[in-house]
């Protein structure tokens, strides 16, 4: 599981810092969600993957898995959804006003708009 | 008074959450709320300073869940001098801001309590997870205040300006997770408890951890390689904004500070102290490319958003000294930087605002309706930003300079007093050409009472950091003195002996 798990996290963070790198604005809110969905996960691991065990500690059971990675991911699982959607309308924001989707505001191979 | 220090955090929240709801309401009113909530925030800055003078470390817990198992804010002598500094800043925008820089976007007054919110909470928490949490409150209020008032300029730079910031949050909880995953706490002070009795397998670890948590405190302090996003978002920012957002590079700098005293300090076993050559050589490098900015900048706003550089440069090549002479020293710079320069991004807006279409560009136009405040304001902060005696920089730089070792003079006496230089020319060559080189009639609009009121009051704090020289280098010194007493501080939080250790 620890082999799938690490190979999961390492393509997802590989993919979104290639895409968080690109030109336009679309790819790089998509790598930037690939990247935290990356970043959850890694969280996630660091209390250690074990599976059929209590979340929180109770009487009888006498191993459970650590709970507060579970609620570390839940806060930035949160924080990045906003983040998300608040960037993918930032970026519909500068295609507006700025009238391309390149980050730095290059018209160059943008194609022209057909206003008919 | 027990509650009191965590008032900073919940008198922004609710006030913010307050005016959010009714953003409808009339502007007198959201105007008074904000300011008379910024006023009493002053006091309490005021009032949690007084109580950290007598050296005892407090913390408060949260839900009353004792540390490490709780969440805790933490009242030292450094986390109570932020919160006064960023009262006092604040006040200072807000002024300025209530002249009519408030009414160019919507929800500017809620928005600016939620950014408090966050730099507060970021100065006082004790838990490093927590503190991602307050910088991502901080963060997600400063991309819409960076955006308020909207403009090709403002949603280009604060593209970039979230983007990065967002690859730092994540790079920020990836640290986190590591830090975590091998030493199973997130409570300040049990990390630099549990970093000691580490196996060399997870030293490595951590050690990479560290150092990724360095990466995103460099980013928000505008570190070298990764500054180049500063000049654009300040520059593009609204004034007051601007003015706020010089507290927002010191964040960086107090979590720097924080961070690589209590956790990876002298006592950190083979991680001690391994932050600050870094620190050192990429603060000193700052230094030296932001005074070339300085000089090559073709417009007041970018000028002064290089002159935050180099007192982020200074700032950083002061904790990587590590001496706790050179601690109070950049603290003492700290006070002053941070108001000189919220002041100047003030000062430089209204200038602008009188020149007609020649704006902030640093080009010969009109003469300006008020030239002889103005100028005299304008003169007052240069010589103060620049560090010429007798205004506060130069009060600053002679402690930091003073506290170099004999090696580590011959790298910073150069580049901090050829920086001071260049500011020099820079600003002296800026100001003959606005206030001197002008001809034509006035046309702008004067000063009214709010701005002149909050630019004043930010830069005059430049001759009271002077006239209160005694007490506040007093103060300093007593911060750095108990920066570097992590014993007391771990001691003050978590009594390991009683708790029997958690293994």
């Amino acid at each position: 599981m620890e082999a799938l798990f690490a190979t999961t996290t390492g393509i997802l963070a590989a993919s979104g810092l290639y895409l968080a790198l690109r030109g336009r604005t679309f790819p790089v809110v998509v790598g930037l969600t690939l990247l935290s969905y990356a970043v959850n996960l890694f969280l996630f691991s660091t209390g250690g993957l074990t599976t059929g065990k209590a979340a929180v500690i109770s009487g009888d059971a006498g191993e459970y898995t650590d709970p507060l990675p579970q609620a570390l991911v839940l806060t930035a699982i949160v924080i990045g959804f906003a983040m998300t959607a608040f960037s993918v309308i930032l970026a519909m924001r500068v295609r507006g006003d700025v009238g391309s989707d390149h980050v730095n505001g290059n018209r160059i191979d943008e194609p022209r708009e057909d206003k008919s | 008074m027990q509650h009191l220090i965590i008032l900073p955090v919940l008198l922004p929240l609710f006030t913010g959450v307050a005016l959010l709801i009714h953003r409808g309401g009339a502007l007198t009113l959201r105007r008074t709320a904000n300011v008379l909530s910024t006023i009493a925030l002053v006091v309490v800055g005021i009032l949690l300073v007084a109580e950290s003078t007598d050296d005892t470390i407090r913390y408060y817990a949260l839900g009353d869940w004792q540390p490490p198992f709780g969440i805790i804010l933490v009242l030292d002598r450094l986390s109570a001098l932020m919160v006064m500094l960023t009262s006092v800043l604040a006040l200072g925008s807000l002024l300025y801001a209530c002249a009519g820089d408030d009414e160019q976007g919507s929800n500017f007054h809620g928005l600016f309590q939620l950014q408090l919110m966050g730099i507060n909470g970021a100065f006082l928490t004790g838990d490093i997870f927590n503190l991602f949490v307050f910088f991502e409150v901080l963060l997600i209020a400063s991309y819409a205040l960076l955006m308020h008032g909207g403009g090709k300029a403002r949603t280009h730079a604060g593209f970039h300006y979230v983007a990065l910031n967002l690859l730092g949050s994540m790079l920020f909880l990836i640290a986190l997770g590591v830090i975590y995953g091998t030493t199973g706490t997130l409570n300040m002070v049990d990390i630099s408890m549990a970093i000691p009795s580490l196996s060399p397998v997870d030293l490595g670890l951590v050690k990479a951890g560290a150092l990724l948590l360095l990466i995103v405190f460099g980013l928000k302090a505008a570190m070298l390689p990764l500054y180049f996003w500063l000049p654009r978002a300040y520059a593009a920012a609204p004034a007051p904004v601007a003015a706020l957002f010089a507290i927002m590079t010191k964040v960086g700098i107090y979590s720097i500070i924080r961070v690589y005293t209590l956790i990876f300090g002298e006592q950190a076993g083979p991680l001690a102290n391994l932050a600050q050559p870094w620190v050192w050589w990429l603060g000193l490098a700052t230094l030296a490319l932001a005074a070339v900015g300085v000089l090559s900048a073709r417009d007041m706003r970018t000028q002064v958003a290089y002159l935050i550089l180099i007192s982020v440069g200074t700032l950083l090549a002061g904790i990587g000294m590590g001496s706790e002479a050179a601690l109070s020293a950049l603290l003492f710079y700290l006070i002053h930087t941070t108001l000189v320069s919220g002041g100047l991004f003030l000062l430089v807006d209204a200038i602008a605002q009188q020149r007609g279409k020649a704006g902030a560009r640093i080009v010969q136009s009109r003469t300006l309706t008020q030239p002889t405040m103005l100028g005299l304001m304008f003169f007052a902060g240069m010589i103060a930003i620049a560090g010429l005696p007798p205004l506060s920089g130069a009060f600053g730089k002679a402690l930091l300079l003073q506290a170099a070792t004999t090696v580590q003079q011959y790298w910073l006496w150069p580049i901090l007093l050829t920086s001071g230089l260049a500011a020099l020319i820079a600003l002296s060559r800026t100001g003959s050409t606005i206030f001197w080189r002008a001809s034509g009639e006035k046309t702008g609009t004067t000063l009214g009472p709010l701005r002149a009121a909050g630019a004043l009051m930010l830069i005059g704090c430049a001759p009271l950091i002077v006239a209160f020289a005694g007490p506040i280098t007093a103060f300093t010194q007593a911060t750095a003195a108990q920066l570097l007493d992590r014993d007391a501080y771990v001691q003050a939080i978590i009594a390991r002996g009683d708790t029997g250790g958690d293994a």
